[in-house]
């Protein structure tokens, strides 16, 4: 692996908020058990541009959250990260807005590293699915927070505390003060959410990966917490990976859509465009499922086909084709189709738009043999 | 918190009382007293008490009286402090348990440390390095040493020691100190014993809790909060002992409860084949001779130390974990 | 915002393109051609399909016996159970028999072959009495073979209570040298310790199962009102669990024991030791039936089957219990190791079990002196089977409580 840093050479910010934020090129984790490897993760590859919010949905299953994890190098001991590249946008000190920046290439660090645990939490912080679990039932709240600060800060304990104060605030949880010092399992849910929220924006990050955030909590909270996160992204301009198999939400908070299928990206592009003109089988069969106000009455909703292949057994060629409504013999169970350029911003993974799905006999020969692919 | 604390110290005389029937009905049970087995002795040896002696006798110890009235006498006089006179040895039994109570109280709180020291690392090391050779091997060990009473550890030992290098691990001093008074030298002198019998008691106890920290601890290591901490920017370390280590010693904390009063007990025949001197012995033969008086003392007082383990875990349970804290305030 | 989740529910039966050899490829097939039915998705459905049937006894199995440790402890387990059931088979000699000239002979290792030949003997002892010490002093002469064999003729007692027969697993050739075979050598009484063991594995082995049986049975029954009813029974049951398991165990165990005149016969002592391990033994389990059946009490399935008019002897017998059946045996083989060391602890310390009974502790007995020991360190061996045994039992328990649990994977 070469070095992994890649030091900036001062360019003028303006020039910088045009490059993205994170990239991830194609990203592949695997999980190696006694069963056999599930490929997780199978070439994710997708850009974060500084202020923007991207969303990623997808079935449960289907390498969202292990996506999440590759990123931020957290990853359960029998996963490891395969290939690809994760590179950040890194500041020096992340208190100071026109602070320098560095490139960092992520997967070139050390889980355990000092490099990577200084970027976790300050540069990017996590909103994790469980606000409960993610609380130790020992510690008071503010301990946990307090202790983040002190980690990528240089203050005392007493400023610390008067950091995770003002940030409760900012999260509007009232009485900060007293909130401060109780345990996980004594807040509401809502307040518990805010409480992990304020966590993750403790230490002022520029991106956020919230993970299913909303799913642990009922209807009302969930849509104050999206409307609060949605405005503390404006207000500090912060850039969001938002994971969710919910494409209400995706529509509420994205700007950018990625879809997953076991571990692969079957779609992306802008939201309007996912949501008006969605080209990929899955992502429409997706969209179809969703009720809507007009849906004609008493209808039953639409379902998708089959269920997701079975881990160890990915189908060969396009994972999605075993459900597919315009699956291709011949074409797609023999060959992984490429994610390419449909139009400006729109990627798809389908050979229905590739011009070589035109001759599928050729197409058999030409194609990245899907042998490995076999179970 | 207090008012917790203060319920289950009310609680003790309770629980003291219930005992002390439960082992004076004990004591008294084996049918005969010890008269008359020491008359039975005496006649086989050729000499014999006459009547008036042994109505003396009876009178002495309360044994002319029906049991109801024994046992109120004999409640009476430990209220008063005194733990009554040990028929066989005709000593006051404060005297002979006051001799044996300390070494009883030294050797099982050294055990309990050692298996502290020993278990706690051991289980967070085996957790965080599951599947590792280190990891199979306290695995293998910790099952051995479960499995082997702790008497036949303390046979083995001996026999090897013995066969060896011809060194005697029985007793807790020299032949030199174990009549002399206490001084610095004969301290010295019950260090360099008391580890031997010290992992003999405490083997099984450690294999047990390193087995016990080493399940908690896996069990959290799972727990999502670890990966939140991770993301946080915590390193590997410090998560470990800030939170699931921390976790992890709760149902530690409640083995004082159980493991405490099991080392009292469970030195007591560790004691009997090493030959050391606690209370252990002592209560052994008086139960034997039929010292009823001596044995309902010793029995009331491992009961006693029981009920103090329980209690001490229980306050500590409660101060470690804020659920439970918050539930008896 | 609420349901606007997409709607991924597996449908009941999945339409899969599963007859694609009739299709004309490369084309897109029509939604409306998709009518085969999938037969077999993936080799992992047949799988689930049989897990799906298989009874929960079955699925314990499954599980159980992939579990190599606890199948190999289970197998050693059965061996034991045959020497409970038939120790005089295993027996070479009676294992009262003393001689205190024999005093001390030292284990004779079994030679497989003879010339070249399988034909098993042990080698011949000779004695020497040490002019200083008096002892005697054994030598193996390798040159002295006594031919040993499977299934030979020697005392003669009846097979399993019932049949008379004089066979043994292993006996010499020429019976008359019957009393010169010492596999475990013998003690101090010259008594030989291989059949002595075999004996002493009967008793000890079933005054832990039977204080278990005892332990499970009031435990059931007490933790069973105690959940099921409720109320002031359970306040009851429940202090003195609690007052039980709050006694110092051993000390308490000791003065029981001692307690027991000296003029009991063996059988009389063996059914108050069993009586006297299970006082506490039930309360373990009480508490963890007592736990299910609270939480089962409010199953939907208890809710219907009193709904649908089923006794209450029927709901807890045919209902809830063998919802945890596999828990409590399992819990069970886990105890009989402790009541296993207990009450070879106690006739050790010779306040259980009493000569002319004999149990690993009464033989262990024999141990306590140091001096004998170095001189006769296989006095020590029926110390190795008892850990050899609550090894087993530790790992069978194990091995049941892991497939047992249907949450653990």
């Amino acid at each position: 692996m070469p070095s992994s840093i890649k030091p900036v050479t001062q360019p003028s910010a303006s020039s910088l908020s045009q490059e993205p934020l994170l990239r991830v090129e194609d990203l592949k984790a695997y999980f190696f058990m006694d069963e056999g490897t599930v490929r997780a993760v199978d070439g994710v590859s997708f850009d974060v541009f500084p202020g923007k919010v991207v969303g990623i949905v997808g079935e449960s299953g289907c390498g969202k959250s292990v996506t999440m994890k590759a990123i931020l190098q957290i990853l359960e001991p029998s996963a490891k990260i395969i290939s690809g590249k994760v590179t950040l946008r890194s500041r020096f000190n992340s208190l100071d807005p026109d602070s320098p920046e560095e490139l960092v290439e992520l997967t070139g660090l050390h889980p355990d590293s000092r490099k990577i645990r200084k970027i976790r939490g300050s540069e990017i912080a996590l909103i994790p699915q469980e606000p409960m679990a993610a609380f130790s039932p020992v510690y008071t709240v503010g301990n946990h927070i307090i202790e983040t600060i002190l980690l990528h800060q240089d203050v005392s304990k007493q400023e610390a505390r008067q950091i995770a104060i003002d940030v409760f605030r900012s999260v509007g949880i009232s009485m900060p003060e007293q909130r401060i010092d109780s345990y996980s399992w004594e807040l509401s849910g809502g307040l518990r959410q805010r409480a992990i929220i304020a966590m993750a924006l403790s230490c002022n990050p520029r991106l956020l990966i919230a993970d299913e955030p909303t799913t642990a909590i009922d209807v009302t909270t969930q849509a104050q917490i999206l409307k609060l996160l949605r405005k503390l992204q404006e207000e500090r301009q912060t850039s969001i990976i938002f994971i969710t198999h919910d494409l209400g939400v995706i529509a509420q908070m994205a700007d950018e859509v990625v879809v997953m299928y076991l571990g692969m990206v079957m779609e992306k592009g802008p939201v309007h465009t996912i949501f008006k003109d969605a080209k990929h089988p899955y992502t429409q069969a997706l969209l179809r499922s969703i009720p809507s106000v007009q849906s004609t009455p008493r209808l039953k909703l639409p379902t998708i086909a089959g269920s997701i292949a079975h881990p160890f057994n990915r189908p060969a060629g396009c994972p999605f084709h075993p459900r597919c409504k315009h699956f291709m013999r011949g074409v797609c169970d023999a060959s992984q189709p490429a994610l390419a350029p449909i139009a400006e911003g729109h990627f798809v993974s389908c050979f229905l738009y590739s011009s070589e799905s035109m001759s599928p006999v050729a197409t058999g020969r030409q194609a990245v043999p899907a042998t490995e692919n076999n179970p | 918190m207090l008012r917790y604390i203060l319920q289950r110290l009310l609680l003790i005389p309770v629980l003291l009382f219930l005992f002390s029937v439960m082992v004076f009905a004990l004591v008294q049970a084996p049918p005969g007293d010890y008269l008359t087995s020491y008359i039975a002795t005496l006649s086989s040896s050729g000499s014999s008490l006459d009547q008036a002696e042994i109505e003396a006798l009876k009178a002495q110890f309360g044994l002319d009286q029906p049991v109801y009235i024994q046992y109120v006498r004999w409640i009476q006089s430990l209220l008063r402090g005194k733990l009554g006179l040990s028929l066989e040895y005709q000593r006051p039994n404060v005297e002979l348990i006051a001799e044996r109570i300390g070494l009883t109280l030294v050797l099982a709180l050294s055990a309990f440390v050692f298996t502290w020291i020993v278990a706690i690392p051991l289980g967070i090391y085996s957790a965080t390095h599951r599947n590792t050779l280190l990891d199979y091997l306290t695995t293998v060990l910790n099952y051995i040493g479960v499995a082997t009473p702790n008497f036949m550890l303390a046979l083995i030992l001996m026999w090897w020691a013995y066969s060896q290098f011809g060194l005697s691990v029985t007793g807790l001093f020299s032949r030199e100190f174990e009549q002399a008074p206490w001084s610095f030298a004969k301290v010295i002198d019950l260090l360099k014993h008391i580890w031997v019998p010290m992992i003999v008691i405490g083997m099984a106890g450690t294999a047990r809790l390193t087995r016990v920290m080493r399940a908690n601890l896996l069990d959290e290591l799972n727990k999502p909060y670890m990966t939140s901490g991770r993301a946080r920017g915590l390193s590997e370390w410090q998560l470990v002992m800030k939170y699931p280590v921390r976790l992890a010693i709760n149902p530690l904390a409640s083995t004082i409860g159980w493991y405490l009063p099991e080392i009292f007990s469970g030195s007591l025949i560790v004691a009997t084949v090493m030959n050391l001197q606690n209370i252990g012995p002592l209560l052994l033969r008086s139960l034997i001779n039929q010292d009823m008086y001596l044995a309902g003392s010793i029995l009331l007082i491992y009961c006693f130390l029981a009920i103090i383990g329980t209690l001490l875990s229980d306050i500590l349970l409660a101060w470690l974990d804020p659920r439970i804290r918050m539930e008896k305030t | 915002m609420a349901g606007v989740e997409p709607n991924l529910a597996q449908p009941e039966d999945t339409h899969l393109p599963q007859d694609r050899e009739s299709e004309s490829a490369a084309l897109p097939i029509p939604p409306e051609e998709q009518t085969g039915v999938g037969e077999s998705l993936l080799p992992a459905t047949q799988d689930e399909e049989r897990i799906s049937v298989a009874s929960n006894w079955t699925l314990v199995w499954w599980r159980f016996r992939k579990n190599k440790l606890a199948l190999i402890s289970t197998a050693i387990l059965l061996f034991l159970v045959l020497i409970v059931l038939m120790p005089e088979f295993f027996a070479t000699v009676d294992p009262e028999e003393t001689d205190a000239r024999l005093a001390f002979i030292p284990v004779q290792g079994i030679h497989w072959l003879d010339e070249g030949r399988l034909k098993p003997w042990v080698p011949g002892v000779a004695g020497k009495r040490d002019p200083v010490t008096l002892r005697m002093i054994w030598t193996t002469d390798e040159s002295q073979k006594i031919y040993v064999r499977f299934f030979a003729p020697g005392f003669s007692y009846k097979f399993l209570g019932l049949i008379e027969t004089d066979r043994h697993l292993i006996g010499t050739v020429d019976s008359g040298q019957a009393s010169q075979v010492y596999l475990l050598g013998t003690d101090r009484l010259g008594r030989d310790q291989w059949s002595r063991l075999a004996y002493a594995t009967r008793i000890s082995m079933t005054i832990g199962m039977a204080s278990v049986i005892l332990s499970v049975v009031l435990g059931l029954l007490l933790g069973g009102i105690s959940g099921y009813f409720g109320g002031w029974p359970d306040m009851v049951i429940q202090r003195t669990i609690e007052l039980l398991q709050s006694l110092p165990v051993i000390p308490i165990w000791l003065a029981l024991t001692a307690a027991l005149p000296r003029t009991w016969s063996p059988e009389k002592v063996f059914f108050a030791i069993t009586i006297i391990l299970a006082l506490r033994g039930w309360t373990t389990l009480a508490r963890e039936v007592r736990g299910r059946f609270l939480s089962l009490r409010e199953e939907d399935f208890v809710l219907a089957a009193e709904l649908s008019g089923a006794s209450q002897a029927r709901i807890i017998l045919v209902h809830m219990i063998p919802t945890f059946t596999s828990h409590i045996i399992a819990t069970s083989t886990l105890a009989i190791p402790v009541m296993i060391v207990t009450e070879t602890s106690l006739s050790f310390l010779g306040l259980g079990m009493r000569p002319p009974a004999i149990s690993w502790g009464v033989m262990l007995q024999e141990a306590q002196n140091i001096q004998t020991l170095a001189l006769a360190p296989w006095l020590l061996t029926p110390g190795l089977v008892v850990i050899v045994a609550v090894l087993i039992f530790n790992l069978v328990g194990d091995g049941l409580r892991d497939a047992a649990d249907p949450y653990s994977h």
